[in-house]
């Protein structure tokens, strides 16, 4: 279907880095200044792009308690890997992509691209949001090229650029239009092309299509795996399902439910283009999805025991975050 | 059509209940005008220009007082909304100055600045200032916390994250609280010009009593009026629809 397609390195052939258990078991939970247990680790070679050592985020909820969200996550990110993340609600798979982004510091542990420790947001990294995050008061073109702008980019290349990125995401003739007269599916490709266009190594996808109805969710997998190939950018995608996950990722990996650790690593080795409705994208997906749901199980235990609805959207998360350690 | 049509009926039978009033002579014409004897007054006042200087200076007033209570209140409000410390001590103490009506500051303000421009817009500012400043907090607070995140994570900082972000994703927020604030800003500019003359049109309206001409008074009161209304409805309306077109809201923000 497209040529670009077959450029993609095999997935096969890539060696996969075992995560190891870097955790003891009373080192959980413990909240401290990050050096004191941190395991020292070499650098991370150069093919490592975004490079999570060790990171835990703990926030105190309404009732005082302190919650642990994220425990000791260990992650390597190849450059130009296309990687996907799923794990129940309340997982914190969101929030891991907010602190990758740089929008919330992690409580310990060390976030580095290209080995480079993270330290607030940077461009390099540009995070979509589930409910896309653009700028109602701007025209589309405006949005697009809002990072540019704040970059300091002049206008005439800024201009070149806008176009291109929206023809890249098909969305050529609403240069001028405003965010609201555009279908929820535009307004992802919108917000797709506006990251694009600020010239980020990483693209951070919080569930970007999970709003959207199935046909236009089909389209723009077709699209961003299009995209992704012919701009070889590095991608963590956040989804919580499963196929869509398969469908689109080079290496699938599994959180659990509160706190969110990585219980499996998927390697995802099927020839692309893939589909959706592709026996073996089925067949891949149900074997992660029999994980998936003991930890599925252990979040509606919880929502039976505390009462309470186990589903922490990462604002809410982010939120109570930041009031405890205000 | 039905609209133009009760605009029509409502406002005639005021104007003939006025007329009859004035015809029927309860009180003396000088106490209870006639309605020609107010036009007659607001043609003259326009005819030898008093009325047009009157107005000119009370708008150029009001905007130098409007303005700086806009950008001081905007610059109050983000800060009382993005500082814990400050939300809770500075924020309980503007709710309660808003009770306080605006004029109390004209003695204060008579010795500070003496008798000039200057205590006039004072007073203007601290009528305004507040209804700015709380509105510039509630607008923070209500807006979406994605755009502020967006707007970092696409590498706006400081001043520029305020301007290109913060300021545009709060204004269909703060826009009532600006019209809140241009309502006292008029008002407090009207009641510092009667107890002080230096032209402007609250001036006009205390010669006209001290002319014990009603018509004139009740002429000014009709400028006020009108000026006080075309702001309210042509810039704020317009500014109002402005951002719903851009926002695609519907019911007003």
């Amino acid at each position: 279907m497209n040529a670009n397609l077959q450029r993609f390195p095999n997935p096969l052939t890539m060696p996969v880095e075992p995560v190891s258990p870097a955790r003891t078991p009373n080192s959980r939970g413990k909240v401290g200044p990050a050096s004191v247990e941190r395991i020292v680790r070499p650098v991370p070679p150069a093919a490592t792009k975004v490079g999570l050592n060790d990171i835990s985020l703990s926030y105190r909820t309404q009732t005082g308690t302190r919650l642990l969200a994220l425990d000791h996550i260990n992650l390597q990110v190849r450059t130009g890997e296309f990687l996907c993340i799923v794990g129940p609600s309340g997982c914190g798979k969101s929030t891991l992509l907010h602190l990758i982004a740089g929008l919330h510091p992690q409580t310990s542990g060390e976030i580095r691209i290209d080995g480079k420790p993270v330290q607030g947001p940077g461009t390099d990294r540009i995070l979509i949001f589930q409910d896309h995050g653009l700028f109602p008061w701007l025209t589309v073109g405006q949005n697009v090229e809002f990072g540019m702008k704040m970059k300091g980019v002049p206008k005439a290349e800024r201009q070149e650029k806008t176009r291109y990125y929206l023809r890249l995401v098909h969305l050529a003739k609403f240069e001028n239009s405003y965010i609201h007269q555009l279908s929820g599916g535009m307004r992802q490709r919108v917000a797709i092309a506006r990251a694009l266009a600020t010239e980020p190594d990483v693209l951070l996808m919080d569930e970007p299509f999970a709003a959207l109805d199935a046909q236009t969710r089909d389209l723009l997998h077709d699209e961003l795996e299009r995209i992704w190939a012919d701009t070889g950018r590095t991608i963590i995608f956040v989804t919580h399902n499963v196929r869509e996950a398969v469908r689109l990722g080079d290496r699938v990996v599994l959180l659990t439910f509160r706190p969110g650790r990585i219980k499996s690593e998927f390697p995802v080795a099927l020839p692309r283009p893939r589909h959706l409705e592709d026996p073996a994208v089925a067949g891949a997906a149900r074997k992660i999805l029999d994980e998936l749901r003991e930890e599925i199980n252990r979040s509606l235990e919880a929502e039976y025991q505390e009462g309470v609805k186990p589903h922490i959207d990462p604002q809410q998360e982010t939120e109570i975050e930041e009031k405890a350690r205000v | 059509m039905k609209r133009v049509a009760r605009y029509v009926i409502f406002y005639g039978a005021l104007f003939g209940l006025w007329t009859i009033l004035a015809k029927l002579k309860i009180w003396p014409p000088y106490l209870f005008p006639t309605p020609w004897g107010v036009a007659e007054a607001l043609y003259t006042g326009f005819q030898d220009h008093t009325y047009w200087i009157a107005i000119r200076v009370s708008v150029q007033r009001v905007l130098i007082g409007y303005g700086i209570s806009v950008v001081l209140g905007m610059i109050l409000g983000l800060g009382v909304a993005s500082n814990k410390f400050l939300e809770e001590t500075m924020g309980g103490l503007l709710v309660s100055l808003q009770s306080l009506p605006s004029i109390c500051w004209w003695p204060l303000a008579l010795l500070w600045f003496g008798l000039n421009q200057n205590a006039i817009l004072f007073v203007v500012i601290m009528g305004s200032l507040l209804s700015v400043t709380l509105a510039m907090e509630d607008g923070r607070k209500q807006m979406p916390k994605i755009f502020g995140q967006a707007g970092r994570n696409l590498g706006a900082k400081g001043f520029k994250l305020f301007w290109y972000v913060l300021l545009p994703a709060s204004l269909p927020f703060i826009v009532s609280g600006l019209k809140q604030g241009w309502a006292f800003a008029w008002r407090s500019l009207i009641t510092a010009e009667m107890l002080y003359l230096s032209l402007g049109l609250g001036q006009v309206l205390m010669m006209g009593r001290d002319l014990n001409d009603m018509s004139a008074v009740i002429a000014v009161m009709f400028l006020i009026i009108a000026i006080g209304y075309i702001v309210d409805g042509v810039v704020f309306k317009g500014m109002e629809r402005h951002l719903q077109n851009k926002w695609g809201l519907t019911a007003t923000a």
